[in-house]
């Protein structure tokens, strides 16, 4: 019944792993037409789906079993729903009588999800469980997007029930709001208008409303640059002579400057995390804000909106530009481009000197034109990836930016290079994130799924490294990883290709090859140990007090 | 301040959990909670009493519009409602001085509804102040026990917190 309903929802592929709970849900597998990937972690089978799900828009399903399959899924399922991934999860749960009896394996997996979920629930009759799959699916990807959960006991798998689909959801206590407010609308045209010197800051809610067309057009009519958000960045192509990087605490100068100069800021699918405001009070503080959000809890949460419109960003862009007249803003330009020559981002890389981080990744970005589907871990080496890789194409970046998860970026790679066959899929790592979940390996080699992965290998936990070299003179504690392994035996061990660059002048070179080959590649990447990501806004700090370099 | 919501949530297991758990998860203060069926059996009513301030309150309301299983939030709070609890007090009293509690309570039209040689147990409803200052008066003979059923209330006049129409995420908070 559960195939049924899974291929009534358009679903293809499956990630997973196998589990005495589950064994019925695997007995129908076996000979549906629907496609399983089984990952050699129940984690991993999350952030592949959470990978599929971004770079393509359509929710990841995930099968697991009980107890510690189920709790295996949970530090993906809190990534996804950080960063509002539609996925359908589907857990085993032991027989009804069971539960709650201890009983072998049992999790009570709904308690445990409850705060990372858009909802979950536990099947008690098998003649509910088509409804609560229309539901899920539903829910997974309406609104403000998320995980759902459904745990299903073994003996509901068991049952037989008539199957009928239902055509129609309806969810009494759920009604997104997807138009704007016209008259809130009407204040934000009339604030754009009168504003010399108005900023787009923008989160990834344009990329899932698909909202990025009518942002570029916006921007353009309007000649108001835009920063985005890690989960924007492939809202806005990168190269665009408008687009000023991300902000934040890693942002570029100009954006933050920029953010910190407006007097409109107009924010669309962004939620004024930490990260990106520093010291809220000081953040924007001579704009009015426009604020779109299709999540109303998140308007006012962290910051006054003086324009709040609740709706989905796409349908709020379609009204905004209905009534938007172009307009330039020649002498605003030209202060940002000031900004830009002011503190531009750079990095000096000698031919033979020690090989840099930041050129291994912009290496990467001229290679693949900024084309590529770029997955990345957490650290220093996701912070070079979002001010290096410009990014053209929308859902072209997967990045744990809520939760900062490590060993999110390589079975991510996974399942985005299964969602987009025909593409380039790079992840960029780093040493530590890597070793998370390289047992990921196996799989990409199982099914020949031919991601290239980019280990920026400095040898450190280098982000905390970095805070430690900083905010706490230089103790460094455990952050060193000179033990690792051989990134090239270790690929070649489980049947991937390795490859190796030390100095510059092999980078483009280690780069093509992998290219050129057909099936999973690992590059280790041998660069300088204690290079620090700048700028850098210390935490809780104003945005506009940066950290440049070392010396500081 | 202190805030009354009225809440209409369906009546399925684990809803007062993922109630209760979001307040405690977002460092919500609950001052009181009552939750019981309604005429409709698949539908519950929560009452409850929030302190927060005006801020946090509309996070509140917003974050719980955001459970599923909620589908009505209404803010009782400035409203004209009538507001009552019920407690029930043990307190100490001997033959020599229950005529006197006995007094206490009728003036404030509460009831004796049990008596014992050692103690009486005193029922009584009403808004918050008087049940303070019942409490403090009966105090002085010796409260034993007490116990409450959380603020409930409804509002005046034929006006009703209703289960319909279409729960539009925080618009709708009276
Ligand atoms: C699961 C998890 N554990 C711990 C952290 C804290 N943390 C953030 S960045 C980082 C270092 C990452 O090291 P590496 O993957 O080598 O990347 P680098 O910063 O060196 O580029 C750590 C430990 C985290 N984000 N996620
Ligand atoms: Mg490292």
């Amino acid at each position: 019944m559960v195939i049924e309903a899974l291929k009534k929802e358009n679903v293809d592929l499956i990630f997973g792993y196998p589990g005495g709970a589950v064994l019925n849900l695997y007995d129908q597998l076996y000979d549906a037409d629907i496609r399983h990937i089984m990952t050699r972690h129940e984690q991993a089978a999350v952030h592949a789906a959470d990978g599929y799900a971004r770079v393509t828009g359509r929710p990841g399903v995930v099968f697991a079993t009980s107890g510690p399959g189920a709790t295996n899924l949970v530090t993906g399922i809190a990534t996804a729903y950080m960063d509002s991934v539609p996925l359908v999860l589907i857990t085993g749960q032991v027989s009804s009588p069971l539960i709650g009896t201890d009983a072998f394996q049992e999790a009570d997996i709904c308690g445990i999800t409850l705060p990372i979920t858009k909802h979950n629930y536990l099947v008690t009759d098998i003649a509910d469980l088509p409804r609560i799959i229309k539901e899920a699916f539903y829910l997974a990807a309406s609104g403000r997007c998320g995980p759902v959960l459904i745990d299903l006991p073994k003996d509901i798998q068991q049952a037989e029930g008539e199957f009928r689909y239902p055509k129609n959801v309806q969810i009494p206590g759920y009604n997104p709001t997807y138009d704007g407010h016209l008259g809130q609308i009407n204040r934000a045209v009339k604030a754009l208008a009168r504003a010399k010197k108005p900023v787009l800051y923008v989160g990834g809610g344009v990329v899932s409303s698909g909202a990025h067309e009518l942002l570029l057009e916006l921007a353009e009519r309007t000649e108001t640059p835009v920063t985005t958000t890690l989960m924007g960045l492939s809202a806005f192509p990168g190269c665009h002579p408008l687009s000023l990087g991300m902000l934040g605490m890693h942002g570029t100068y100009w954006a933050n400057i920029a953010v910190n100069e407006a007097d409109l800021l107009i924010a669309i699918g962004a939620r004024f995390d930490d990260r990106v405001t520093g010291k809220i009070n000081h953040f924007a503080q001579g704009a009015n804000i426009i604020h779109i959000d299709i999540d109303p809890a998140e308007i006012g949460k962290n910051i006054r909106a003086d324009v709040p419109i609740v709706g989905d960003a796409k349908r709020v862009l379609i009204e905004l530009l209905k009534k938007t007249d172009s307009k330039q803003h020649p002498d605003w330009l030209a202060r940002i481009e000031e900004l830009k020559n002011c503190v531009p981002l750079d990095y000096c890389q000698e031919p033979e000197g020690e090989l840099l981080p930041q050129f291994v990744i912009e290496s990467i970005y001229r290679e693949t034109k900024g084309e590529a589907v770029i997955t990345t871990e957490v650290g220093q080496h996701q912070m070079w990836t979002a001010q290096y890789y410009k990014f053209k194409n929308v859902r072209s970046l997967a990045s744990s930016g809520g939760l900062g998860t490590m060993g999110y970026g390589f079975p991510a790679s996974l399942g985005a290079q299964l969602g987009r066959p025909e593409e380039t899929v790079f992840c960029i790592a780093g040493d530590g994130s890597f070793q998370m979940n390289s047992q990921e390996l196996a799989t990409a080699v199982n099914y020949n799924i031919p991601v290239k992965v980019a280990i920026i290998n400095n040898q450190y936990l280098g982000m905390v490294r970095q805070w430690q070299q900083i905010f706490f003179r230089r103790r460094y504690s455990s952050v060193a990883l000179e033990n690792g392994p051989d990134f090239v035996k270790l690929a070649e061990a489980y049947g991937a290709v390795g490859l190796r660059a030390e100095k510059a002048a092999e980078v483009a070179v280690v780069l093509r090859q992998a290219m050129a080959t057909p099936g999973p590649v690992v590059i280790d990447f041998r660069v300088r140990a204690e290079e620090n990501v700048f700028p850098m806004v210390p935490p809780n700090c104003p945005t506009c007090e940066m950290i440049w370099s070392d010396e500081e | 301040m202190k805030y009354i919501l009225a809440i209409l949530v369906e009546n399925k297991p684990g809803v007062l959990v993922r109630v209760a758990g979001l307040f405690a998860r977002r460092g919500f203060n609950i001052e009181s909670l009552a939750v019981g069926k309604t005429v409709d059996p698949t539908v519950s009513r929560m009452t409850i009493e929030v302190k927060a301030d005006e801020k946090t309150l509309e996070q509140v309301v917003k974050q719980l519009n955001k459970l599923i299983n909620i589908l009505r939030i209404s803010n009782l709070t400035h409203e004209p409602s009538v507001n009552r609890e019920l407690v029930m007090i043990k307190v100490n009293a001997n033959p020599a001085n229950r005529a006197e509690i006995q007094q206490i309570v009728e003036t404030f039209r509460a009831k004796i509804v049990d008596v014992s040689l050692q103690s009486v147990i005193i029922e009584i409803t009403g808004n918050e102040e008087k049940l303070e200052a019942i409490l403090l008066l009966l105090s002085h003979y010796g409260i034993l026990e007490t116990v409450r059923t959380g603020k409930i209330a409804l509002l005046r006049g034929s006006k009703v917190t209703k289960n319909g129409g279409v729960k539009e995420n925080g618009k709708d908070v009276l």
